[in-house]
């Protein structure tokens, strides 16, 4: 059942590459039942993994420390439905908003590559092949972010390229280091050996050389350069899949998995982790303040709420795990609302600075609406689903006697709220600019993908009731809980 | 042993000439000298003390063969070194197209 | 070549057209012999599709953009890399057959050094000779066009 989700999206790619240039009708039929198909597996797999636990499934029939093979387990299931969810309402809301573009196919072929290589990274069971679907997941990101081939979208590309290729060089490196000294490239099988031979300098090594590559990926602060460039030269519906799942996807979850589950739980990890997921929270909203174009505020706003992920896993309390799952979730939803209103703005009156905006209230009332309870739910204010997932990582903080962190995670959050209602006002009220006289609200599809993630966000709440939580996030908890005992679950019968 | 330190020395080489030089091509050149040096890196962590190619053939036996998965590895990642490769070309083309210039220190129109 | 016929001037010299014209034809089924042959001897679907697309590589370089373009359009090539994509993943999943993505349903257990026993593999890289041979060469052509496109402007 596994491989379902490469066939599907690889097929897609492919068919969309073939027949899409004649008929616009075939691409988005198979783009959004691709994506829709996706989405409903990776319900199945939560099912499954709930009903029997981890599945390995092994390609060719091969056993795993000999062959590929691919791994689902509550954290990969949790990885799944985040990411298919997300992309199935970016491809809904590409229809109307990629018109403005040539070559629509294109996107969708693109789009697709992406989808797939990030499957693959999370239901990878080796670490080569994990490198692999992570490159191709950044190869089409990269054409993706060039998508517009405007003079800054170049740039920005450029610049992302060039750090994504020393971000690999470094991951591979490291992958090859591993190799020598472990001689396997299982993750299961790589961890039973290092539980062997215990932790010494070549693992602290490849550990540096993991951060460095991974910490590039997900934009942690002192590697985050390429990413407010990226985010805000792509379109919109790019930087929404950019910001909502990959940047988590190729970073936290590689880094997480590999740390916790191959390396086992080491405390000069878990600071360094900790340390970086400080600074990232305080420069990322501090950076975000001065913004006055609408996505690259929002570029830097995601730097900060990823500090908050990786802070809050680097506990490795229950709790803390329990709380950065939860604001990665929350965070992919209105996040990815955030970049789908900034697209939407941008497509009505063409164009991103927030000085010659105000006023868009009357014109735009559901992208108004969306953006409010996104804002809201970013910035931490009760009924919505930020407040939890915050409330949850402080209180972890303070429960692992980190006061200091917590303090950072409440001033970061007070920051959010301050630069976000800047946006709210500059944006939607205040004197309309006599420019936008005539604009309208956007298409039907565009309204219809922010009103189901607003309505995530106004509903995230309901996750902690325990009966959903205990299907939903519980099984990718345990799983991170189980630390280098995931070696035994992987390889179960063969062992 | 010297020569994998050799292999990290070029390994810096290229990081350095990403990092330090201001023309685009010079860049993507320092790009592959990275990858370059990773691939040789793993073909050196296969290599055994006078090792053979890892085929099998026909009315003989194979002894020593030197580790052929690194191999395997690299043809991978020189697979995916290409593409990236030729994505970077293709958008240093586009690049000089629109602003006239390689050198990056005058490519900047993003700011912040 | 002394001749000022239009024609001529495109492309490189006489005497790297007439090498062209002989070798080129020998390069590409010197690519589908290692294609075929990847299962019992170095190279496969990627070596021996690298080097049919540098046949036609050299095709392009001595005769010029256009002729080459008229053997395998830019569109065309579109079309084949899909094919060969899709190619791959049909046999991939037609291993279910077997009861495993993959595996290789065909054969139960070739004899070595065979040429036809080795079950799936050689589709695999046919399906992958494809991929690569077109793939490489549409990465040539859009350069070339990147590039003319400039100096035309």
């Amino acid at each position: 059942m596994l491989v379902l989700f490469f066939i599907i999206s690889l097929a897609a790619a492919f068919l969309i590459a073939m027949f899409g240039r004649k008929s616009k009708l075939f691409c988005h039929l198979t783009s959004i039942l691709a994506t829709l198909s996706l989405f409903l597996l990776s319900l199945y797999a939560l099912y499954l993994v709930n009903k029997s636990g981890v599945i390995v499934y092994n390609i060719g029939g091969w056993i795993p420390p000999l062959g590929i093979c691919l791994v689902l387990d509550g954290f990969s299931a949790f990885m799944l439905l985040v990411l298919n969810f997300i992309s199935f309402i970016v491809a809904i809301y590409a229809l109307a908003y990629m018109e403005k573009y040539t070559d629509k196919y294109r996107f969708y072929c693109l789009f697709m590559c992406m989808i797939t290589g990030m499957n693959g990274v999370i239901l990878a069971g080796d670490i080569f092949n994990l490198f692999v679907c992570l490159e191709i997941a950044s190869v089409a990101s990269y054409a993706l972010v060039a998508f517009g081939t405007e003079a800054e979208e170049l740039e920005a590309a450029f610049k992302y390229i060039v750090m994504g290729a020393i971000a690999a060089s470094f991951i591979l490196l490291g992958i090859g280091l591993l190799y020598a000294y472990t001689s396997t490239l299982n993750m299961a099988d790589i961890s039973l050996a290092i539980a062997h031979k215990g932790f010494n300098t070549v693992i602290l090594l490849v550990s540096v050389l993991f951060i460095a590559g991974f910490g590039t990926k997900s934009a942690l602060v002192p590697f985050h350069g390429w990413l407010p460039d990226a985010h805000s030269s792509a379109p919109a519906a790019v930087s929404a899949m950019l910001s909502g799942v990959l940047i988590k996807v190729l970073g936290i979850y590689s880094l997480v998995r590999i740390f916790f589950n191959i390396f086992g739980v080491n405390q000069i990890i878990l600071m360094i982790l900790a340390i970086l997921g400080a600074i990232s929270i305080l420069v990322g909203a501090i950076l975000a303040i001065g913004q006055w174009d609408l996505k690259r505020l929002l570029a830097y706003s995601s730097i900060s709420q990823i500090g908050y992920v990786i802070l809050s896993l680097s506990l490795a309390t229950p709790l803390g795990i329990l709380g950065g799952l939860f604001h990665l979730f929350n965070h992919s939803v209105f996040k990815s609302l955030l970049f789908l209103n900034s697209g939407a703005i941008e497509y009505a009156t063409g164009c991103r600075n927030l000085k010659e905006m105000g006023g868009l209230k009357e014109k735009m009332p559901i992208t108004a609406n969306t953006s409010w309870i996104a804002s809201l739910s970013i910035s931490g204010i009760p009924p919505f689903s930020g407040f939890w997932s915050k409330l949850l990582i402080i209180i972890a903080c303070v429960q692992a006697n980190r006061i200091g962190l917590a303090l950072i995670a409440v001033a970061g959050s007070i920051i959010t709220l301050a630069y976000f209602m800047k946006v709210q006002k500059v944006i939607f009220y205040g004197k309309l600019n006599p420019a936008f006289d005539k604009i309208k609200e956007v298409p039907v599809s565009m309204r219809l993908a922010m009103i189901v993630l607003a309505v995530l966000c106004l509903l995230g709440g309901i996750l902690f009731i325990p009966r959903i939580l205990v299907y939903f996030l519980k099984p990718a908890v345990s799983v991170l809980l189980l630390g280098t005992n995931y070696a035994f679950t992987v390889l179960g019968g063969v062992l | 042993m010297s020569v994998y330190f050799l292999c990290l020395v070029l390994f810096s080489i290229g990081l350095y000439c990403v990092l330090r030089r201001r023309n685009i091509i010079k860049i993507i050149i320092g790009i592959s000298i990275m990858e370059y040096a990773v691939n040789l890196f793993f073909i050196l962590i296969g290599y055994r003390w006078h090792g053979r190619a890892p085929l099998l053939s026909q009315n003989q036996e194979v002894l020593r063969m030197v580790d052929p998965i690194p191999q395997e590895l690299i043809l991978i990642s020189i697979v995916i070194g290409l593409s990236v490769l030729a994505l970077l070309v293709a958008i240093a083309i586009k690049i000089f197209d629109k602003y006239n210039t390689f050198d990056i220190t005058k490519i900047r129109k993003l700011k912040g | 070549m002394v001749d000022s016929n239009k024609k001529e001037e495109i492309g490189m010299s006489f005497m790297v057209k007439t090498v062209t014209r002989l070798t080129a034809v020998v390069i590409l089924l010197f690519g589908i012999y290692i294609v075929l042959h990847g299962h019992i001897s170095p190279g496969g679907g990627f070596a021996g599709g690298l080097i049919i697309a540098l046949s036609f590589v050299q095709v392009m370089i001595a005769f010029g953009k256009d002729i080459a373009l008229r053997k395998l359009s830019e569109a065309k090539a579109a079309v084949l890399e899909s094919v060969g994509g899709l190619l791959f993943l049909t046999i991939a999943a037609l291993g279910f057959l077997g009861g495993h993505f993959l595996i290789n349903f065909f054969a139960s257990k070739g004899r070595p050094f065979t040429l036809f026993s080795a079950g799936t593999i050689p589709f695999y890289n046919i399906a992958i000779a494809i991929k690569v041979a077109v793939g490489l060469f549409s990465i040539f052509i859009v350069l070339v066009i990147l590039k003319r496109a400039k100096k035309e402007e």
